[in-house]
C-alpha cells in the first residue's frame, strides 16, 4: 500500500490542514455547528472527540484481524459507543457545567462520522502506531476548527473570549451569531477562505 | 462600397427587434424613482436619513468592490445594482439606527445575499432584505426602537411604536391620513404612502416594472386583511390600514417587482404576489413580529424557482 512509504508525521499533520476533518471532509458537521456558541464548549467538544477518536482507532487497529468483515461495523460502533459513555460520565463528574451547557450533543459523538470514518478507512487497514497518529491529528484538527468557530461566535455574540469580557459598554452583542444560523455564516466563511487559500496554493484538495 | 452596403441589409441572427435598455438604464430609472421616498424621509427624519442612506450605500459599493475585485471579475459598481440595495436597505431601518450596524447590514446585503450566490443576476434571495434580516436577528432591539417623526407635535418622547405595532400590542389605530402622507413612526423610507405610490407609477410609466407584481401584492393583502376583518372587525383591523401601514407599498413596488428573485412567468407572479400577501397578513395577524413584509417577500423568493419552473408555459405546439 503506497500509504506505507508515507512518513509517519504525515499522519499526524494530515487532519490539521491538508484533511482537516471539518474545513475539508466536512464531517461531523453535527457537533460543528451545534456546540460552538462559545469557545469553552467548542474546546470541550473537541478534546471530547479527540479521546474518543484516538482510543477507537487504536483499538480498531489492534483488534483489526480479529473482527470478521461482516460485523465490524457494528464492533466499532460498540467500540466507539464505550468510549463515548467513558467521555461523557467523565465529563458530568468533572465539569458538570460543562457537561450541561453541551447537553445531548457528548451521547451523540457515538454518530459522528468522523469517528467511524477513521476507523473504517484508516485504523482498519494500518498498523496501530498509524493508527494513533492519524486519530489524533484528526481529533486535533477537529479541535482547532471547533475553537476558532467558538471563538468567532463568541466574540461577536457575547463580546468575550473563553468568557473573558473583551470589549467595553458600547458593544452591542449581535445576537444572531450565538444563534443557529450564527454558525452557518461562520462554518461558510471559513471554508469558503481556506477554499480560497489552498485554491491560490495549487495543491490538491481532493478528499476521499 | 461594402459599408454602404451594410446600411442597406443587416445580415445577423436574432433577436432582431432590439430594446434601448440595458442594466444600467433600468437600475438608474428605478435609483430615480426611490427619490420620493429618500425625500420624504429627510423630511420627516430630518438629515439622519441621508447619512443612513450613505452609509448603506457606501458599505454596499465597498463591499461589491471587494467580492468582484477578489474573484477577478469586471467591476460593475456603475450599473447602479449596489447602489439600489443600499438605498433599499438603508429605507426598511429605523431612523435612530447605529450607523456601524448599517455598514454591518449593507455589507452582509451584498455578501450573503449576492456575491455568495455570485452576483447579480445569481442571487435567489432580495439583497437589501437579507441584510436587513441578517440584522434584525442580530440586533433585535436596535432595530425595533421606532423615533417619531420630526413633524410630529411631542418633542418629549424619545421612542415610539409603530402603528402596526401600536395595532397589535394596544389595539390603537392610526389615522389613515397620516399612514398616507407619513406622518408616523417607522423605517425611514416605508412611512409614506404617496412617496412610494409617486415612484412607483414612474417605473410603471417607464415600463420598469409590471402592473402585475404589485398589484396582486397589494390586492392579496386586501383580500386576506379584509377576510379576517369581516370575520371580527374590532379584532382585526380593516384591510386599507394593512396596506397603508408597514412596508407593504415599499415591498410592492421595489421588492416585489425585482427581476432576479420574483418568477419571470405572469402566472408565477400572481401566484409569488397573492402568496406574499397572505404570508403578510398571517405574520401580521398571528406571528410574534408585528411586520411581516420582510419575510414574506423573502419566503415568496425561496419558492421562486420552483414557480419558474411549474408556470412555465407551453411551446406552441408541445404536446403532454
Amino acid at each position: 500500500m503506497a500509504a506505507k512509504e508515507l512518513p509517519l508525521s504525515k499522519d499526524f499533520f494530515k487532519g490539521f490542514w491538508k484533511e482537516n476533518p471539518v474545513t475539508v471532509q466536512l464531517l461531523g458537521l453535527c457537533p460543528t455547528l451545534a456546540v460552538t456558541n462559545t469557545a469553552i464548549n467548542g474546546f470541550a467538544m473537541g478534546m471530547a472527540t479527540t479521546f474518543v477518536v484516538v482510543s477507537a482507532s487504536t483499538l480498531v487497529s489492534i483488534i483489526k484481524r480479529l473482527v470478521p468483515r461482516q460485523v465490524r461495523i457494528a464492533t466499532y460502533i460498540v467500540i466507539i459507543a464505550s468510549f463515548v459513555t467513558m467521555a461523557d460520565l467523565f465529563l458530568a463528574a468533572q465539569f458538570p457545567a460543562i457537561s450541561k451547557a453541551l447537553g445531548p450533543y457528548v451521547p451523540l459523538i457515538v454518530v459522528n462520522c468522523l469517528i467511524l470514518g477513521r476507523s473504517e478507512a484508516y485504523a482498519s487497514k494500518h498498523p496501530v502506531h498509524r493508527a494513533f497518529l492519524d486519530a489524533l491529528g484528526m481529533g486535533l484538527g477537529f479541535t482547532w476548527v471547533l475553537v476558532l468557530l467558538g471563538i468567532i461566535r463568541e466574540v461577536l455574540g457575547f463580546g468575550s473570549i473563553f468568557s473573558l469580557k473583551m470589549f467595553g459598554d458600547w458593544f452591542t452583542p449581535w445576537i444572531v451569531m450565538i444563534l443557529p444560523p450564527g454558525a452557518f455564516f461562520t462554518l461558510g466563511i471559513i471554508v469558503g477562505v481556506i477554499n480560497y487559500i489552498t485554491g491560490k496554493e495549487g495543491s490538491e484538495t481532493t478528499c476521499h | 462600397m461594402a459599408e454602404a452596403k451594410k446600411d442597406i441589409l443587416v445580415v445577423s441572427s436574432s433577436p432582431h427587434l432590439r430594446r434601448e435598455e440595458n442594466i444600467p438604464k433600468i437600475m438608474h430609472n428605478v435609483i430615480v424613482a426611490l427619490v420620493p421616498a429618500m425625500a420624504a424621509s429627510l423630511y420627516f427624519f430630518g438629515l439622519r436619513a441621508i447619512l443612513l442612506i450613505l452609509t448603506s450605500v457606501l458599505s454596499c459599493l465597498a463591499t461589491e468592490y471587494v467580492f468582484q475585485k477578489a474573484r477577478g471579475k469586471e467591476i460593475t459598481l456603475a450599473d447602479g445594482s449596489a447602489i439600489i440595495t443600499g438605498i433599499l436597505l438603508a429605507l426598511t431601518l429605523p431612523p435612530s439606527f447605529p450607523l456601524w450596524a448599517t455598514a454591518i447590514g449593507g455589507i452582509s446585503a451584498m455578501a450573503l445575499g449576492k456575491h455568495i450566490f455570485g452576483g447579480l443576476g445569481y442571487n435567489i434571495f432580495n439583497p437589501a432584505l437579507v441584510g436587513r434580516a441578517f440584522l434584525q436577528a442580530a440586533f433585535p432591539v436596535t432595530i425595533t426602537t421606532w423615533t417619531p417623526p420630526l413633524t410630529m407635535a411631542s418633542v418629549d418622547t424619545v421612542t415610539t411604536a409603530t402603528p402596526l405595532a401600536l395595532m397589535k400590542f394596544e389595539g390603537k389605530i392610526t389615522p389613515y391620513l397620516d399612514l398616507f402622507f407619513g406622518n408616523i413612526s417607522g423605517s425611514l423610507g416605508e412611512t409614506s404612502a404617496l412617496a412610494i405610490l409617486i415612484g412607483g407609477l414612474y417605473l410603471r410609466y417607464k415600463g420598469i416594472i409590471n402592473w402585475r407584481q404589485p398589484l396582486s401584492y397589494l390586492l392579496s393583502i386586501l383580500l386576506f386583511g379584509g377576510l379576517f376583518w369581516l370575520i371580527s372587525p374590532s379584532r382585526y383591523p380593516d384591510p386599507l390600514f394593512h396596506i397603508l401601514a408597514g412596508g407593504a407599498m415599499l415591498g410592492a413596488f421595489f421588492m416585489v417587482t425585482d427581476y432576479v428573485t420574483t418568477p419571470v412567468t405572469p402566472l408565477g407572479q400572481w401566484i409569488f404576489g397573492i402568496g406574499g400577501g397572505f404570508l403578510v397578513i398571517i405574520i401580521r395577524l398571528f406571528g410574534g413580529l408585528p411586520e411581516g413584509v420582510m419575510y414574506s417577500i423573502l419566503l415568496m423568493n425561496a419558492i421562486t424557482p420552483l414557480l419558474n419552473r411549474y408556470t412555465r408555459p407551453k411551446v406552441f405546439g408541445e404536446l403532454e
